[in-house]
C-alpha cells in the first residue's frame, strides 16, 4: 500500500451514513482533488466510529485528531486549513459540555478514554469491505493459530479457560456450550450466530457486522473447527441493510482468499457460512424460536429441554452464539486464554459492549471492562445528563431488563450485580433517563413493546402481557387504584413463572423493577392523580400564560391552528385561552410553543 | 392487479422450489410490491402446493409483511426505548395529524402510509423517522411538516437527508 502523510476515517455507520457522512466523504474527496493532494491525503470510509451522537465525524490519522457535526460546507475551509496549511480547526473539534477549550485528539475525549476495545477493536480504524485491511489488523492470524497449532479440545479448552460468557444476554459459558455441541452424538452439526438484535436501545451487534464483519466470520470458522460444524448460519435483521451488505460482501471476500469453504488452510476442514434474513419479529432472538424461523417456520418458541445443543436446526445439535460473542473469539485464540480472564470481575471476565442513549451527553456505543461502576459509564464516559437534569435511572437489558435507580450509581456493571438489582445485563443496551420520564410509562412502553411482540404461542405470555399493559394503562390515565398495585405484582409472577421462552419469562421484569424502586410515582398516578414528570398526559392540564404569550409571543396563534379539537381561542397579538372542556390533552400546543408560554401542571 | 406469472415461477426456482423458503419468497414479493397482493399469494400457493392459510400465516406473524398495499413513501417512526423517553409518541400524533391517517393506514392517494417500527438501531440519533430509505434524526414536532414537504410532489428527486 502506498503511504499516505494522511488518513482521513469518515464514519460510515448508520447514524453517520443517515446525517449525510456520504455527501462529506465526497465533498472531502472532491476538494482534495482540487488542491492536488490526493497523493498525500486519502480518504477512507470505516464503520461505526461509535460516537454516534456527534456524526458525521471524521478522525486523522496518525494524528488522531477528530472532527463533529460535519457538513459539506464545512469541507473547504476544513481541507485548506488542516491539510495545506497544518492547522487544525478548532470549531470542528469537540467540546466537552461546560468547557470552552475543544479536545483535539479522539484518545484524550472522554468518551473514548475510558473504553477498552476487544469486540469493537477494528471500529473506525479500517475499512469493513477490504479483507486486506482487516489482516493487516491481525485478522485471521487467531483462525491461523486454531486450524494449524491447537486441536478443537484445546481450542475449546482456551475458550472454558477465558470464562467467556455469552453476550446475548443470558450470560451462558461459551465454552460448555461448544463442548457440549461437540460431544453431542449426531456427525451433522451446525453453528448459528444470532444477529436478530431486537432489543430497543441496543444496536453493539449492527454497529460490530458494520464495522468489521470479518470478525464475526473468523470467529465462527474458529468455533467450527472445534465444535465440528460443516456449516454456518448468520441469522440477521432486516432492519439492518448496510450490515447485510458488508456481511456478504465479507463471505464473498473470505471466500475467494480461502478462508471459507473446502479445504480452509490446506487443513482439510471445510465449512460454509449462508446468511439468512430474518422477517421482522423481537421473539426470533430467542433461540428455540431462530431455529423454527431458520427452518423456514413460523418463528415461534419450543420448550427446552431438549436444548439446541442436543437437538436443534432440524433436529441436530446446534450451538447458537450472539454476534458480540463471535467478535472475542479470535482474539482470544490469538492473545490467549489468561490474558483474556484478566479482564473483569470474578465471574464476569473481559469486555462489554453497551449503548449508551437516551438522556445522556455523550451517545454512542462503549466498549468497557466488566465491573466498572455505573458511574463511570454515565458521568466519566457519557459526560452526564444534558440540560443540568438530574439523573433518574438507567434501563439495561431491554424489555427483559429492569430500571436501576440512580441510588444504585455505584454498582459495579457485570452479570451477577444486574441481576441482583433486579435487571440484566441483556445484549447491553443502556437507556438513561432523567427527571422528565415517568417511570410508570417506562414499564408502560416495554408492556406494550412485549405484548405486541409475543408470539401467542402460550397463554401466560398472551393473555398475561396484555393484562398488565391494560392495568399500567389504567394507571398512566389515572384510573387506577391502589388494589392494582398487588394485581401487577401477582400477575408480574405468574407470568414469570409459567411462560414458555424468555419474551414472557422477562417481560414483567421492567414492571417489577420500576414498583420495587420508584413506588411514589405508582402511587402519586393512583392516589393524586398527577404524574410527576408530567408526561402521561391525561393527568396533565394545559393551560397558557397570557402574558408570556402577549409579551414573547404576540399571540402568533401557532398553538391555536396545531389544536386538533380546535380547543384554543385568541386573536393576532392577543393573548390566547385553551377551553378545557373541550381539551383532549394531547399537548400540541406545548410542543410548537416557542415562547414557552403554554405550562402543564 | 394482474399476477405476473413469470416473476414468481422465476423466483421460485431461484429458490429451487425449496418450502423452507417461503418466508424468502413472500420477502422478495414485498420488496417487489411493497406489499403481498392476494391474487399473487394464491398463484404462490398452488404453484408450491401450500395452502394459502400457511402464507396468510406468515404475513400475519412476521412485521415486514403487509397485506394491504403501503404507501409510495413509506413514513415509519422510530419507537424504540431511547426514541421514547425522547418523544417519539408525540412525533406520531403530530404525523398523523398532517398526513390524516392513522397508524398502520395508508393514504387514499397511495402516497404515505405510516407505522412504528421497534428500534432501528440509531440510537444515538432519537428520535428517528424514516420516510422510504432516508432518514432522519433528532426529530422534533416542529420539523415534521418541512420533512413531509420534501415528499408531496411526486417527481423522484434526490432528497437532502439532513434537516
Amino acid at each position: 500500500m502506498k503511504p499516505y502523510r494522511a488518513e482521513l476515517m469518515v464514519c460510515a455507520g448508520t447514524g453517520c451514513v443517515s446525517n449525510g457522512a456520504f455527501q462529506v466523504k465526497d465533498a472531502l474527496e472532491n476538494e482534495i482533488k482540487e488542491r492536488g493532494l490526493e497523493n498525500e491525503v486519502r480518504v477512507v470510509t470505516t464503520g461505526c466510529n461509535g460516537f454516534c451522537g456527534v456524526g458525521p465525524l471524521l478522525v486523522v490519522h496518525p494524528d488522531g485528531i477528530f472532527y463533529q457535526l460535519l457538513t459539506t460546507k464545512d469541507i473547504p475551509y476544513l481541507v485548506e486549513e488542516h491539510f495545506l496549511k497544518g492547522r487544525p480547526v478548532q470549531r470542528l473539534m469537540y467540546t466537552p459540555p461546560e468547557d470552552k477549550l475543544p479536545v483535539p485528539k479522539m484518545s484524550e475525549i472522554e468518551f473514548f478514554k475510558h473504553q477498552m476495545l476487544i469486540a469493537l477493536r477494528n471500529r473506525g480504524i479500517i475499512d469493513p469491505e477490504n479483507i486486506e485491511e482487516y489482516i493487516a489488523r491481525d485478522g485471521y492470524t487467531g483462525l491461523a493459530k486454531a486450524l494449524n497449532g491447537m486441536t478443537p479440545e484445546e481450542i475449546i479448552q482456551t475458550v472454558k479457560d477465558s470464562k467467556l460468557r455469552g453476550r446475548g444476554g443470558a450470560g451462558f459459558q461459551t465454552g460448555v456450550k461448544w463442548e457440549l455441541t461437540r460431544k453431542a452424538k449426531e456427525k451433522t452439526k451446525y453453528i448459528v450466530c444470532n444477529a436478530d438484535e431486537g432489543d430497543p436501545g441496543a444496536y453493539m451487534d449492527r454497529s460490530i457486522l458494520e464495522s468489521d464483519p470479518h470478525s464475526i466470520l473468523e470467529g465462527m470458522i474458529i468455533g467450527a473447527r472445534a465444535i465440528g460444524a460443516q456449516q454456518g448460519f448468520i441469522y440477521i435483521r432486516h432492519e439492518y441493510p448496510l450490515a447485510m451488505k458488508r456481511l456478504l460482501i465479507a463471505i464473498d471476500q473470505a471466500k475467494e482468499y480461502g478462508l471459507l469453504g473446502d479445504n480452509i488452510f490446506d487443513t482439510g476442514f471445510s465449512f460454509d457460512i449462508q446468511v439468512h434474513r430474518g422477517a421482522g419479529a423481537f421473539v426470533c432472538g430467542e433461540e428455540t424460536a431462530l431455529l423454527s424461523a431458520l427452518e423456514g417456520q413460523r418463528g415461534e418458541p419450543r420448550p427446552r429441554p431438549p436444548y439446541p445443543v442436543e437437538h436443534g436446526l432440524s433436529g441436530y445439535p446446534t450451538n447458537i452464539n450472539n454476534v458480540e460473542t463471535w467478535a472475542n473469539i479470535p482474539v482470544i485464540i490469538s492473545r490467549g486464554a489468561k490474558w483474556y480472564a484478566e479482564i473483569g470481575t470474578e465471574n464476569s471476565k473481559g469486555t462489554k459492549v453497551f449503548s449508551l442513549v437516551g438522556k445522556i451527553n455523550n451517545t454512542g456505543l462503549v466498549e468497557v471492562p466488566m465491573g466498572i461502576k455505573l458511574r463511570d459509564i454515565i458521568y466519566g464516559i457519557g459526560g452526564g445528563i444534558p440540560d443540568g437534569k438530574k439523573f433518574k435511572a438507567v434501563q439495561t437489558g431491554g424489555p427483559s431488563g429492569g430500571c436501576i435507580p440512580d441510588s444504585l450509581i455505584d454498582l459495579p456493571i457485570d452479570y451477577e450485580s444486574l441481576k441482583e438489582a433486579g435487571s440484566m445485563m441483556g445484549s447491553g443496551g443502556m437507556v438513561v433517563m432523567d427527571e422528565d420520564t415517568c417511570m410508570v410509562d417506562v414499564a408502560r412502553y416495554f408492556l406494550t413493546f412485549t405484548c405486541d411482540e409475543s408470539c401467542g404461542k402460550c397463554s401466560p405470555c398472551r393473555d398475561g402481557t396484555k393484562y398488565l399493559l391494560d392495568i399500567l394503562t389504567r394507571i398512566t390515565e389515572g384510573k387506577g387504584n391502589m388494589e392494582d398495585l398487588d394485581l401487577l405484582e401477582g400477575l408480574s409472577k405468574v407470568v414469570k413463572e409459567t411462560a414458555l421462552c424468555g419474551l414472557g419469562q422477562t417481560a414483567p421484569n421492567p414492571i417489577l423493577t420500576t414498583m420495587k424502586y420508584f413506588r411514589d410515582e405508582y402511587e402519586s398516578h393512583i392516589k393524586d392523580k398527577k404524574c410527576p414528570a408530567k408526561v402521561c398526559r391525561q393527568l396533565n392540564i394545559y393551560t397558557i400564560d397570557e402574558e408570556r404569550c402577549v409579551t414573547e409571543g404576540h399571540g402568533c396563534g401557532v398553538c391555536m391552528r396545531e389544536c386538533p379539537e380546535k380547543a384554543i381561542t385568541g386573536e393576532k397579538k392577543k393573548a390566547h385561552k385553551i377551553n378545557q372542556e373541550i381539551c383532549v390533552k394531547c399537548g400540541a400546543c406545548y410542543d410548537v410553543c416557542r415562547f414557552g408560554a403554554v405550562i402543564v401542571e | 392487479m394482474e399476477v405476473e406469472v413469470e416473476f414468481i415461477d422465476e423466483m421460485i426456482n431461484g429458490y429451487n422450489r425449496d418450502k423452507r423458503a417461503i418466508v424468502s419468497m413472500l420477502q422478495d414479493i414485498q420488496d417487489k410490491y411493497y406489499y403481498l397482493p392476494e391474487d399473487t399469494l394464491a398463484y404462490l400457493s398452488s404453484a408450491m402446493e401450500v395452502p394459502i392459510s400457511l402464507l396468510y400465516g406468515f404475513a400475519t406473524f412476521y412485521r415486514t409483511f403487509s397485506l394491504q398495499p403501503r404507501g409510495k413513501h413509506p413514513i415509519s417512526v422510530c419507537m424504540g426505548t431511547a426514541c421514547h423517553v425522547r418523544g417519539a409518541g408525540r412525533i406520531i400524533e403530530k404525523i398523523e395529524r398532517e398526513i390524516d391517517i392513522k397508524l398502520g393506514e395508508t393514504s387514499d392517494d397511495l402516497l404515505y402510509s405510516l407505522d412504528e417500527v421497534h428500534c432501528l438501531g440509531c440510537c444515538g440519533l432519537a428520535p428517528v423517522v424514516t420516510v422510504g430509505d432516508d432518514l432522519y434524526g433528532k426529530i422534533t414536532v416542529t420539523k415534521i411538516p418541512g420533512i413531509l414537504k420534501k415528499y408531496k410532489t411526486s417527481k423522484e428527486e434526490p432528497v437532502s437527508q439532513i434537516d
